[in-house]
C-alpha cells in the first residue's frame, strides 16, 4: 500500500516557501519557510485564519503566483508556472458567458489543441459525471450558483489533471447546496484518483472531503500542523469522532 | 363542466370559433395600438390639422401628398438614384470605419502603454465635432466624393474605436486567468476570451457610429452635393417642392431604422448567450 502511493502521480513536495507582497511600499510576508510533501492521489484540506496565506499558497502550487524563495516540485521534478498537470477551480465558476455547457467545459481541451470533437466526446462524459447531463445545451446564465460550480469542476476534470487544485470552490453557494457539493467532491475524488488540494475557511468541509487537514499558522515562521482525518467515507457528519475532530480544529483558531 | 364539454363538441363540429378569432384580433389591435398608437396619431393628427387648414399646408402638407411624392420619387426612380448614392457614401465610410476601428480597438485595448498614450489624443478628436472639421476635409480633398466618405469616417471612427477599446478593457481578468490555467497563450486567450466578451460592447459602437453616419451624410450632402437623399431635402425647400422634401426627411428616417435594425438582428445572432439586446 505504502509502495503503490509512494509511485503515485499527483505527488507535491514543497520546500522552504516563501512569498511576501509589497503594498503601498510596505512588504507583507504572506507565507515564510513553508515545507509540506503532499502524497499522490491524497485529498489535503488547507486552513487558516484570513491573512494566512492558504490562499497564495494555493495560487503558487497553481503557478499563478511565483514564490520569492523556496520552490515546488511535482512528482520530483521542479515546477515553474502552469502545468497541464494542474488545474483550478476557483471560488467563482468563470464561466465563458458565450459558451454554452458543453463548449465551456471543453474549452479547457480545445484550449490544449484536443480537436473538437473528441474534446466534446470527453466533456460529455465530464457533464455527466457531475450529474448535468441534461444541461449541455444550457447558457451560464439559466444555471444556479451550484450548477455553475458543477461546470467549472467538470472542465477541471476534463483536462485530467493529476492535482486538482481547489480555492474556496464552494464558498459562494448556500448551506445546503454545499453539502450536496461536498459529496460530490468526496465522490469525483474517490473516482478520479486525482491529488486534491483544498483551501477553505469551513472547518466542517475539511474534515467532510480531507485524508490530512494543513492548519496555516497565523504568526509568520511559525510551525505548520498536520492533523490526520482518521475516519471511513463517506463521512458522517454528525458521528462522535466527526465532532471531535471539528472540536479539535476549531480549538487550534481559539473557537468553542 | 358537463355544459363545457359539450360545448367544446358543438364546437369541434363548426369548426374555429368565431368568437375567439374575434378576441385573437382583438388582443392583436391591443397589443398593435399599446405600440404603435402614439405614432399612428401623431400622422392622423398632421393629416387631419393639415386638411382642416389648423396647420399651414404650406409648409405641413397632408400625408397623403407626402406619401404620393414618396411614392413618385421612388416609382420613376429619381429617388432611388439618390438613396443609392448616399447609401455609397455612408457604406464605403461606415465600412472603413469599422475595418479600421475595430482592429485598432482591440490592439489599443490589449496593451494599456498604447492605449494610455493614445487616450488624450483619442478624447480631443472625438470632442471635435465632424462638422466643424469639414471645411479642413474639403481643402484637403476637395468638394467630391472624397471629402463627404471622409467626414462620416472620420465621424463614425470614434464611437468604434472607443466603444472597442472600452469592451477589451473591461474583459473580466478572472476569466482570462481562467484561460491561462489550461495553457492558453496570448493569442489563444485573445480569440478564445477577449474578442467574444468584447462583442456587445463593439456593437453598442456600431450601433451608435450606424446613427452619426446617417446625421453626417445629410449634412455633407446639403453642402455642395447635386445628388443623394440630404441633397433632396434642401433642393426640394429651395423649389418650394415641401411633399417631396416631407417624402425625403421620411426616407431619411426609414434608413436609419432599418440600419438600426440590421445590427440588432446580427447581434441577437451573435449573442444569443445573452439577455440584453437593447
Amino acid at each position: 500500500m505504502t509502495l503503490i502511493q509512494a509511485q503515485a502521480k499527483g505527488e507535491v513536495t514543497i520546500r522552504d516557501l516563501t512569498k511576501s507582497f509589497t503594498i503601498d511600499g510596505q512588504t507583507l510576508t504572506v507565507l515564510k519557510k513553508i515545507n509540506l510533501d503532499i502524497r499522490g492521489g491524497e485529498s489535503l484540506a488547507i486552513v487558516g485564519a484570513s491573512g494566512s496565506g492558504k490562499t497564495t499558497l494555493l495560487r503558487i502550487l497553481a503557478g499563478l503566483e511565483e514564490p520569492d524563495a523556496g520552490g515546488v516540485l511535482i512528482d520530483g521534478a521542479p515546477v515553474h508556472g502552469l502545468g497541464r498537470e494542474r488545474s483550478v477551480i476557483f471560488q467563482e465558476p468563470r464561466l465563458l458567458p458565450w459558451l454554452t455547457v458543453l463548449g465551456n467545459v471543453a474549452f479547457g481541451l480545445e484550449v490544449q489543441g484536443e480537436p473538437k470533437s473528441e474534446a466534446a466526446e470527453r466533456a460529455r462524459h465530464y457533464i455527466r459525471l457531475v450529474g448535468l447531463g441534461e444541461f449541455e445545451g444550457a447558457w451560464p446564465r439559466q444555471l444556479s450558483g451550484g450548477m455553475a460550480q458543477r461546470v467549472g469542476i467538470a472542465r477541471a476534470l476534463t483536462v485530467q489533471p493529476e492535482i486538482l487544485l481547489l480555492d474556496e470552490p464552494l464558498g459562494a453557494l448556500d448551506a445546503m447546496t454545499k453539502m450536496t457539493m461536498q459529496e460530490e467532491l468526496n465522490r469525483i475524488w474517490a473516482e478520479e484518483k486525482v491529488t486534491l488540494v483544498l483551501v477553505t475557511h469551513d472547518l466542517e468541509e475539511a474534515i467532510f472531503l480531507a485524508d490530512r487537514v494543513l492548519v496555516l499558522p497565523k504568526a509568520k515562521g511559525g510551525a505548520i500542523r498536520l492533523i490526520d482525518i482518521d475516519l471511513p467515507r463517506p463521512r458522517d457528519r454528525n458521528d462522535p469522532a466527526f465532532v471531535r475532530y471539528r472540536r479539535q480544529l476549531m480549538s487550534e483558531f481559539g473557537l468553542h | 363542466m358537463t355544459y363545457q364539454i359539450s360545448n367544446e363538441s358543438v364546437r369541434a363540429q363548426r369548426g374555429p370559433d368565431i368568437r375567439v378569432a374575434l378576441i385573437r384580433t382583438g388582443r392583436t389591435t391591443r397589443r398593435l395600438t399599446a405600440d404603435y398608437g402614439l405614432l399612428i396619431a401623431f400622422f392622423a393628427g398632421w393629416q387631419i390639422a393639415s386638411t382642416a387648414g389648423w396647420l399651414n399646408p404650406a409648409v405641413f402638407p397632408p400625408i397623403d401628398r407626402v406619401a404620393s411624392a414618396l411614392w413618385t420619387g421612388l416609382s420613376s426612380g429619381a429617388l432611388v438614384d439618390d438613396i443609392a448614392i448616399s447609401l455609397q457614401r455612408a457604406g464605403i465610410a461606415f465600412a472603413a470605419a469599422v475595418g479600421i476601428g475595430i482592429p485598432l480597438g482591440l490592439f489599443m485595448g490589449q496593451i494599456r502603454a498604447v492605449e494610455r498614450a493614445l487616450d488624450p489624443i483619442l478624447q480631443l478628436f472625438r470632442q471635435t465635432s465632424a462638422l466643424a472639421l469639414y471645411p479642413v476635409f474639403i481643402l484637403l480633398l476637395g468638394l467630391g466624393e472624397a471629402s463627404k466618405v471622409f467626414v462620416i469616417f472620420w465621424a463614425t471612427l470614434f464611437p468604434i474605436l472607443l466603444a472597442t477599446i472600452g469592451g477589451v478593457k473591461e474583459v473580466d481578468p478572472k476569466l482570462i486567468e481562467m484561460a491561462r490555467t489550461f495553457g492558453a497563450n496570448r493569442l489563444t486567450t485573445f480569440r478564445r476570451v477577449v474578442l467574444p466578451a468584447s462583442v456587445p460592447s463593439i456593437f453598442v459602437g456600431l450601433r451608435l457610429s450606424a446613427t452619426t453616419a446617417l446625421l453626417l451624410l445629410i449634412a455633407a450632402e446639403m453642402i455642395g452635393a447635386n445628388k443623394g437623399v440630404g441633397f433632396q431635402v434642401m433642393n426640394a425647400q429651395y423649389n418650394f417642392r415641401i411633399p417631396l422634401m416631407f417624402a425625403a426627411i421620411f426616407l431619411l428616417a426609414f434608413l436609419g431604422l432599418a440600419a438600426n435594425w440590421v445590427l440588432v438582428v446580427l447581434q441577437r445572432r451573435l449573442c444569443r448567450w445573452s439577455t440584453a439586446h437593447h
